[in-house]
Formats: structure tokens, C-alpha cells, sequence
């Protein structure tokens, strides 16, 4: 039961009747990635949206470690710090006008428990130096800052208040090839350090077996198949996994 | 070949000259500010002192004093230059106040509104169409109307629909802004509401709200003397442009520079306030909706 994210029944339906999740169970273990994959549209954003709170879902139970997950305002402190989110655009998930410093400052300011006991500064450059960041962006914003450095800052920012699963929605497919496999190396490096549980969403068959120990398919609003990585990409039972793979193959995964 | 050589020094007088013309609207206001600010402390106006023997005199006459009243005198002997100085700083005054009080209303029921939609959005939406029904002076003119004249009733009056724009603009800003990535990662991290729209909301309405708020002075310093044009603004004993075009209408024939000379300095006011406000409308890309 400890620290696990279980997912149960999940079905949201947004206004226009479209249905985003046709209950979803998923369960995450501590320490454990999950990859959720899918083509757009199969409500994987919805499920990472309604883990962190941001969504509302209609009926079915969320909770982490045991705790019920309700609208992330209404979450107690420690549950909120427990599940931090990293966004897929890198650049608008930073407020454009706040420094680097004020944006980690924040989650500190937010979480007091979570804050660096002493001096803010040197726990500052220890956290950016973590994520692979200089000293030196701390006083620069999102504007002056790279696509991948922003996803970094991002994660940081996650970081900074001690999270216990991280969600990953899309984390990386906004950015270059080559930056995608400096965060997904930085992803797994973080996950191994700092004891974390990921929620890796994406529509990439190429990049989850870099990081997935498991995957769940996942296609109009319902999870298709699940089980272990190696299982699902080496020996899909499900159809549409299969088509799924033909077409990364297609455009080179292999590569 | 020599049309090329020609070319760029057109081009750059040109823009010299547009860039030039862009910074007129911005000379123009800060010489009425500076009038408003400094012309009372040099020119000396009693709007009771009223030296008959000196009633209706033409520009660049002489008064009983031996001085010069450079653009006239009125009915009652008053100079018009005096009244003419002494009517910016009033205007302006009144105008930057009903602006503030209507930006700080409508910025904050805007955003609020915007960022938390639902039942509060229904009402100022209501709210908006029920107040965009009345034409906004005749609003101004029943609440002025009503109450005693005074400065308060009359920025008040003024608020009551001025701050309706300021509502609407941050409010589309907010709506927008609330699905920003940025926004998502806040409410995560559990910040709070107050917060998000103090620190991720509200500096990003500043360029719009900023345009808006010229355009909305403008169009207060129009209506504060319409207001006491009509003799329900300002008490007589505040010297408004308005009233001072009021005063001069049973003369226009006879002294023209009454009424004429306070209505150029309002116009070419309202008209380089517009111009500005447009220019920053343009830079900040925030047409102002319009039902």
C-alpha cells in the first residue's frame, strides 16, 4: 500500500459528451514507471490530469498511498508535495516573467516542510546542479533559456518539493531528439536517486522502453493492454498495440 | 543606380519622420500635464473675483490692471488662459482618478471572474449586458444628477460603466491565461488561488489594461465636461472646461474665444490620448471587444 498510486474505474466525460475515460485502473508501485501509451485523443492527458487534480473525474476512486486523491486544492500538503507533475511544453509551463530562483522559491515558499533548512541559495544550486543546470540561470527566465533547460527547471521545480511520483505528460516530445535523450537519461538518473515513482505519458512507443518497467495501452479512453515492458513491446497480444508498434517501426524507431 | 542610392535615405527620413510623429501624442500629454501641474502655481484664478469693467475682452487685450489677458476674458470679467489651466488640472485630475478607481474594480472582478468562470462569470456577464443597455453618460447624468455636485459624485459616476471595459478585457486575458501550462503547474504545486492570480494572472493583463485605460481617459475627460457643460458635474466653484464652454455659449457670436478656445484645449487632449491609446493598443494586440 505504501506510496503506490492506485487508479480505479476512472471515467471522465467532458461536456460535448465526449468520453476521455471509459474506466481506467492502473496502479503505479513505488518506485515503479509506468508508461501509459496511446494515440491522441485515447484520454491519457485526462487520466495524468486527474491523478494531479487538475481534472474532475466523473465517478471511480484515485489514491496514493492509501489516501483518496480529490481536486488538488482540496489535497493536504503532504499529498500535494507526493505527486508533482512535469508538463510537455517545456517553455509555457514557466511563467515568462519570473527568474529561475522565484519559480523553485515558490514550491519552497508554497511547502515550508519541503524548504531547505539554511541557506536557500546553496540548496538553490545543489537542486539546479541535480537536474544537470549551472548556477548561473538562476536569475534568468523561461525566454532566455532553451527548450531542454526549461524542461529541467521544470523538473526541478517538482523536485524541489520532495515528490514521490512524478507525472510525465508528453515530458519529453516537444523537444530535439537529442535533448529528448538528455531528459529521458536525467529522468531515469532522478528516478534512481531520489526514490521516484514515474507516470510517464506519451504517445512514443520509441521512448518507453528507454524508460518503462511497465505499459499500459491505452485507446479510446480505455486501457487495452498492460504488463510488463518487455512483454507488451516484444509480444503485443492486443491488436491495436501491435498497429502501434508497426507504425513507430515505420517511422524508424529501429533506427 | 541612382535611384538605389536614393532609396534608403527616403526610406530612413521616412521613418524619422513617422517615428517622430508617433512621440507627438506622448508631447502633447505631458505639456497638459505639466500645464496642470505647474500653471497653477504661476497664474493666480479666483473663479468669485469677478472684475466686470474687464467682462468680454478679445485676445491680447488689456485689463483694468495693466496686464494682458492673452486669450480674453469671460461674461464675468474672468481670464480665459486662467480658466483654460486651471480646467486641466481639474480635468486631468478627475480623469486619472475615475480611471484608477474603475481599473482597480474592473481588473479584479475581471480576473476573478475569468480565472474562476462558473457562477461569478454568469453574474458579471449579465451584469455587463444589463449596464450596456444605458448609454454611459446618461448613466453619469442620473447618478450626478441625483446627488449634490461634487468631485466624489462625479468620478463615482463616471466609475459606474467606465469600469465594465477594464472587466471584459482581463477577464478574456484571464480566461486564456488559466489554460497556460504555467497556471496547471502552480495549481499543482498547490499554490494558492490567491496567489496564482496575483503572480500568474495579473502582470500579464498590464499591456491591455494599460491601452485601455487611455482610451477610458479620454473618453472620462469628454464626459466630466459634458457633465458640467450640462450643470450637474463639478460644484461652481471647481473650474472645469465644461463649464467654462457653458459659459460662453450665449456669446458665441459675439466673444467666440469663450467657448472656443477651452473646447480646442479639450479636443486636442481627447485626440492625442486617443491616438496613444490606439498606439498601445496596436503594440499590445488587445482589441477592445466590443459586445
Amino acid at each position: 500500500m505504501n506510496d503506490t498510486l492506485e487508479v480505479t474505474d476512472l471515467r471522465v466525460t467532458f461536456r460535448g459528451g465526449l468520453v476521455a475515460a471509459d474506466g481506467v485502473s492502473l496502479r503505479v508501485a513505488p518506485e515503479e514507471t509506468l508508461a501509459v501509451v496511446g494515440e491522441s485523443g485515447s484520454g491519457k492527458t485526462t487520466v495524468a490530469r486527474c491523478v494531479v487534480g487538475l481534472q474532475r473525474p466523473d465517478s471511480g476512486t484515485l489514491t496514493f498511498d492509501g489516501q483518496p486523491l480529490g481536486p488538488v486544492g482540496r489535497r493536504p500538503p503532504e499529498l500535494q508535495r507526493a505527486i508533482q507533475m512535469v508538463f510537455q511544453d517545456p517553455r509555457s509551463s514557466l511563467n515568462p516573467r519570473m527568474p529561475v530562483a522565484d519559480l523553485i522559491g515558490e514550491a519552497w515558499r508554497t511547502h515550508p516542510a519541503a524548504a531547505p533548512p539554511g541557506d536557500r541559495t546553496e540548496a538553490l544550486h545543489r537542486l539546479l546542479a541535480d537536474v544537470g543546470l549551472d548556477a548561473d540561470v538562476t536569475g534568468r527566465r523561461a525566454g532566455d533559456l532553451s527548450g531542454g533547460q526549461c524542461q529541467r527547471v521544470s523538473i526541478a521545480r517538482a523536485l524541489a518539493v520532495g515528490p514521490r511520483l512524478l507525472v510525465c505528460d508528453e515530458a519529453v516530445s516537444a523537444l530535439d531528439v537529442s535533448v529528448q535523450a538528455q531528459i529521458l537519461r536525467l529522468l531515469v538518473d532522478l528516478r534512481r536517486t531520489h526514490r521516484l515513482a514515474l507516470l510517464f505519458i506519451t504517445h512514443d512507443l520509441g521512448v518507453v522502453h528507454q524508460i518503462a518497467d511497465r505499459v499500459a495501452v491505452m485507446r479510446g479512453g480505455a486501457v487495452v493492454e498492460e504488463g510488463p515492458a518487455g512483454e507488451v513491446l516484444g509480444a503485443p497480444r492486443h491488436e491495436y498495440t501491435q498497429a502501434l508498434l508497426d507504425a513507430a517501426l515505420d517511422l524508424g524507431v529501429d533506427e | 543606380m541612382s535611384q538605389a542610392a536614393v532609396l534608403p535615405q527616403q526610406v530612413a527620413t521616412r521613418r524619422w519622420r513617422s517615428g517622430a510623429l508617433a512621440r507627438v501624442p506622448y508631447a502633447v500629454i505631458a505639456l497638459y500635464v505639466l500645464v496642470a501641474l505647474i500653471g497653477p502655481l504661476v497664474i493666480d484664478y479666483d473663479p468669485v473675483r469677478t472684475p466686470l469693467p474687464d467682462r468680454l475682452l478679445a485676445p491680447g487685450s488689456r485689463i483694468a490692471s495693466g496686464e494682458i489677458a492673452w486669450l480674453g476674458t469671460d461674461a464675468l470679467g474672468r481670464d480665459i488662459l486662467a480658466q483654460i489651466v486651471y480646467g486641466a488640472r481639474t480635468s486631468l485630475g478627475i480623469g486619472l482618478a475615475t480611471v484608477l478607481v474603475a481599473c482597480v474594480v474592473g481588473v479584479t472582478i475581471g480576473v476573478v471572474a475569468g480565472y474562476s468562470r462558473g457562477r461569478l462569470d454568469a453574474v458579471l456577464a449579465r451584469i455587463t449586458d444589463v449596464l450596456q443597455a444605458f448609454p454611459a453618460i446618461l448613466l453619469a447624468i442620473v447618478i450626478a444628477g441625483v446627488f449634490a455636485r461634487s468631485v466624489p459624485v462625479v468620478v463615482l459616476s463616471l466609475s459606474v460603466t467606465a469600469w465594465i471595459s477594464f472587466a471584459r478585457v482581463t477577464r478574456g486575458v484571464a480566461l486564456s491565461l488559466r489554460e497556460r501550462a504555467w497556471v496547471d503547474a502552480a495549481r499543482v504545486m498547490g499554490v494558492p488561488v490567491r496567489s496564482i492570480i496575483v503572480r500568474h494572472v495579473v502582470p500579464f493583463t498590464v499591456g491591455p489594461v494599460v491601452a485601455l485605460a487611455t482610451l477610458e481617459f479620454a473618453l472620462v475627460v469628454l464626459a466630466e465636461a459634458g457633465l458640467s457643460f450640462l450643470g450637474i458635474g463639478l460644484p461652481t466653484g471647481a473650474v472645469s472646461w465644461g463649464q467654462t464652454i457653458a459659459n460662453g455659449q450665449q456669446y458665441l457670436e459675439t466673444a467666440w474665444w469663450i467657448s472656443t478656445l477651452p473646447g480646442i484645449a479639450l479636443s486636442l487632449l481627447i485626440i492625442n490620448i486617443g491616438i496613444l491609446g490606439d498606439q498601445l493598443t496596436a503594440r499590445h494586440g488587445q482589441r477592445r471587444p466590443r459586445s
